[in-house]
């Protein structure tokens, strides 16, 4: 059973860290079997029964300006309560990026507006007394359409005739390099040297371009949220978001309603990766709400989450590598055009993660340029997504190394092993990327990587495997690796923060803000909490997240719980147990100093007083106060987790299909909290990775809608495809983490793309530029190959 | 139309509409474990058991329920805390949307297949997709969950 069972437990030593009673213990998560066993809990589930339905009319056209909407026989139609189109709005223009604020992201997008830039862009909203009457609605309202060229290849979208945002009101917060007439959402570039120089004086230089797809979240539970006026006539939504403080925000923002009469109650989440960062439904159900009074909802169809919601942006690198003959990495020169669809939301900063969180892998060299632009076109917006512009960089980088490897002659782990970042060392990129703004200078104090690639060869059997081994059969089985690197928040930026509560009979409420959105941070903020205060979990109630309730976290992204909010949850925690001691003493007139708080008894040489009786004193008998302590965490680092991916594939020669026989990642997270929950976290992102890697697309028609807009065109992988997958964690300790933890929630999405390509190159000898893999790129190369041999 | 049948062991009545799938009359009588995922069988999220055999709620029309049993995740408390403890011990949670289907499915797997190989479990849950676990821990979970028995 689990290891964790009673006060009793036996007590774990962590590598720099000491003796853990808490931490580092494997434990179910706290909600799993509730949730499993059909208690309700999702937004949907806490939907008034008598809510209206809000169903949305959406763009059949990928970019037209609607020139009239005639509303009067949808309105006239029996049940309907409200019909709401771009005349019913201020135009106020918003970002959805649920981002702080300002937000690195243009203000560009209008509640409704009179022109859809997508397909599957909103039109109108209904409101109607069930979902039938709410269809029927959308189809008797009568739009009559400017039809425009659209900008569908985002490789022509840079200063097309076609100007996707032309509306005047549509601004960015601070500079971020938005230039719309151009269909720019934003740009960015920054050098370190003279690159061009120190390719010059390199011995090898290798030029690549490599493309990376959409992908789609496909989180299981779609997009949901519903509206209430409680009985004080404040709006309540229930929303599925992965920031409820920043949803509060911007509804109020985009309404122009005030941010006191809003709450926003975040419940089970049911998967979010990114795709429930920015604001959905919110806007629409709010206003529903609020002009009819009514209770109202939305639940996203399936393909509304794939149109009208957010992807991953697409990206084109055009990279150059510059090393000496003995392998040393001299130079690398980046060029990038990222695609974020009709709207800004996320640009700028995921184009930056691209560099800032992949780059600094090879520390050593002596320039480094990175820089391009992020275009609008008339596609599904992106937005976060997972990885967050780290996979697309590291796809690129780290598929160039092993292009340059080749060259070179060397062994694709002797270079990385010669060239990449050390415990210890920095790299300036820290200092001069930040996330939409300058970085924060920083050394590794932990850097696993050394062993992460040693441990990793072991379990793939690297050096009996690589590069190659024909199976004699017609198939080839080939090894590959990348490593990777993400972060843990955003310093300076992400702040979370944790109020304990302490209750009569010794037990106590944990209110975090920060946003259980699947990923076990309830479970291991109270494991923090139970660890800090050194009192069994049982005895922590965690409660997140309510804008009214809970103090303020900025959310679920940039790999920042664990790091941001646990820490907030230990200075809170300990706050609350040096208040436990004072009162205790205080209870048995001893000094403070010398007074000892174990978990259950607040003891002083041969006097004691157990935390319950304490607690039942304070609340009943003597003394009576509430004891409650609340403090909050910003980062002034963001520690990087490591990781080394190793696969091995195996490729049919004549039909160019590409089995995963087997992948290894060794991570490199600091202490898990959870080592389980650690290791799921691990599992699933690989698995999105591997996805992104061999399965899944977002097509769209050359008309520019979404061909992939259902689960049965748009595949993400089922438990067939997964064969084999390894996880192991490195021991490290980062002191400034969280009982030595830093962020595992992205990192381990990062290397299947490369680490797949590079083995699909050793065993055949094909390179693939561009996502996903397919048979086909796969025997077109085959076949070219063949034929160039037989020309020579 | 009026459809008799019996959820959960209990008799009930519900009014539905001809074209009303078993998902949406569930839900609207408070069966809220049973959860819309993708709207045409693809994903698994929305499966319960007629007359124990799995089938997606969201694509099965309400009336063909008449004189049948339906089961949903509440019907089998003591295997889903069996099958819920071997998932908590992997880590195999998540974000739990789809976990009450995924219950109802291995619960119908274990009665329908003997001994089945690693395979086989993955054959048969085939149609449940996660995006969250990557699949190993529930594999581990389910294996574990089937050992016991």
């Amino acid at each position: 059973m689990f290891r964790v069972s009673g006060p009793a437990q036996g007590h774990k030593s962590i590598p720099g860290g000491g003796m853990m009673k808490y931490v580092n213990y494997e434990r179910p998560s706290i909600d799993g079997k509730g949730l499993m066993m059909g208690k309700p809990g999702y937004t949907d589930d806490l939907a008034e029964q008598n809510s209206l339905i809000v169903k949305v009319l959406r763009s059949p056209h990928a970019f037209a300006r609607i020139k009239s909407i005639d509303k009067s026989k949808a309105e006239a139609l029996e049940g309907v309560e409200l019909v709401l189109t771009y005349e019913d709005f201020k135009r106020i223009p918003v970002t959805r990026a649920g981002q702080g604020y300002p937000e690195p992201s243009p203000h560009d997008k209008f509640v409704l507006d009179n022109f859809v830039r997508h397909v599957g862009d909103e039109v109108a909203a209904v409101a109607a007394i069930d979902r039938e009457t709410a269809e029927k609605a959308l189809e008797l309202l009568v739009v009559d359409y400017e039809v425009l060229e659209p900008v569908l290849d985002f490789e022509k979208a840079y200063e097309n005739k076609t100007i996707i945002h032309d509306e005047p009101e549509i601004h960015e917060m601070f500079p971020i390099g938005f230039e719309p007439k151009k269909n720019v959402a934003a740009a960015y570039l920054m050098h370190v040297g003279n690159v061009e120089k120190s390719l010059k004086e390199c011995d090898t230089v290798v030029e690549t371009t490599f493309y990376t797809q959409a992908q789609a979240h496909t989180m299981m539970e779609p997009h949901t949220v519903n509206a209430r006026m409680d009985y004080t006539g404040r709006l309540v939504l229930y929303s599925s978001t992965q920031t409820p403080f920043h949803t509060r925000r911007i509804v109020a923002e985009a309404l122009s309603y005030p941010m006191s009469k809003i709450r926003v109650i975040k419940p089970r989440v049911g998967g979010g990766f990114g795709g429930k960062q920015c604001v959905h439904g919110e806007m629409l159900v709010s206003a529903v709400t609020l002009r009819t009074g009514k209770p109202s909802k939305m639940v996203y169809t399936r393909q509304e989450v794939f149109e009208s919601t957010f992807s991953r942006h697409p990206m084109r690198f055009d990279i150059k590598l510059g090393a000496m003959k003995d392998g040393t990495l001299k130079a690398i020169d980046v060029e990038v055009l990222s695609d974020t669809g009709a709207y800004g939301e996320h640009a700028l900063t995921v184009f930056m993660v691209a560099g800032s969180k992949v780059f600094p892998l090879y520390n050593k060299v002596d320039s480094i340029r990175f820089g391009g632009k992020v275009v609008y076109t008339n596609r599904t917006p992106a937005g976060a997504f997972r990885g967050y512009g780290a996979i697309q960089g590291n796809y690129a980088l780290e598929s160039a190394v092993d292009v340059l490897c080749h060259k070179i002659g060397m062994s694709p782990v002797e270079f990385r092993q010669k060239n990449m970042i050390q415990e210890g060392e920095t790299s300036p990129i820290f200092e001069i990327m930040g996330e939409g703004t300058e970085g924060t200078a920083m050394i590794m104090e932990t850097c696993k990587l050394d062993y992460c690639i040693e441990r990793g060869m072991e379990l793939i059997d690297w050096n009996s495997k690589y590069p190659r081994k024909d199976m004699g059969n017609g198939k080839v089985r080939g090894v590959g690796m990348a490593i990777a690197m993400q972060g843990s928040g955003i310093p300076y930026i992400d702040m979370g923060s944790a109020m304990i509560k302490l209750n009569d009979d010794g037990f106590f409420n944990l209110m975090v803000g920060a946003t259980e959105i699947g990923q076990g941070s309830d479970t291991i903020l109270a494991q923090i909490a139970a660890e800090s205060l050194g009192v069994h979990p049982d005895k922590i109630v965690i409660y997140s997240s309510d804008s009214d309730l809970t103090p303020f976290d900025t959310g679920a992204y940039a790999s920042s719980t664990t790091y941001v909010s646990g820490n907030a949850v230990i200075k809170a925690s300990e706050k609350m147990k040096q208040m436990i001691i004072e009162e205790g003493a205080h209870a048995l007139k001893v000094p403070v100093e010398g007074t000892d708080f174990d978990g259950d008894t607040i003891s002083h040489g041969d006097k004691s007083i157990s935390l319950r009786d304490l607690s039942n004193r304070l609340y009943y008998n003597e003394d009576q106060k509430q004891l409650v302590a609340v403090d909050s965490y910003v980062g002034t680092k963001s520690p990087p987790p490591f990781m080394a991916g190793f696969a091995e594939v195996e490729v049919d020669t004549e039909t160019g299909q590409v089995e995963l026989m087997d992948y290894v990642a060794v991570v490199d997270c600091g202490t898990t909290i959870s080592p389980n929950l650690a290791k799921g976290q691990v599992e699933g992102g690989l698995v999105q990775g591997i996805g992104m890697t061999l399965y899944e697309d977002v097509v769209y028609s050359n008309s520019g809608r979404m061909i992939t807009n259902n689960m049965m065109t748009y595949r993400i992988p089922t438990r067939k495809e997964i064969k084999k997958i390894q996880v192991e964690f490195a021991e490290s300790y980062e002191s400034s983490g969280p009982f030595g933890a830093k962020s595992v929630g992205e990192i381990g999405i990062d290397t299947p793309p490369a680490a797949i390509t590079n083995a699909i190159y050793n065993a055949t000898g094909v390179r693939i530029n561009s996502l996903p893999v397919t048979g086909e790129k796969i025997l077109t190369g085959i076949m070219k190959t063949r034929q160039e041999g037989d020309k020579k | 139309m009026k459809v008799r049948l019996k959820v959960n062991g209990e008799n009930k009545v519900f009014d539905v509409k001809a074209d009303e799938y078993l998902l949406d009359t569930l839900r609207k009588n408070n069966y809220v474990s049973v959860r819309r995922g993708c709207d045409n069988t693809s994903c698994g999220v929305c499966t319960v058991l007629v007359d124990g055999a799995p089938v997606a709620s969201c694509s099965y029309l309400a009336c063909r329920t008449e004189g049948k049993e339906v089961t949903t995740v509440e019907g089998i408390p003591e295997e889903a805390a069996k099958i819920a403890d071997c998932f908590g011990r992997e880590g195999a949670d998540q974000c739990g949307y789809c976990n009450p289907s995924m219950a109802l499915t291995i619960y119908a797997m274990k009665k329908e297949l003997v001994n089945p190989t690693d395979d086989d479990i993955r054959s048969y849950l085939v149609g449940n997709l996660c995006r969250c676990s990557g699949y190993q821990g529930q594999h581990r979970a389910i294996k574990a969950y089937l050992e016991v028995e």
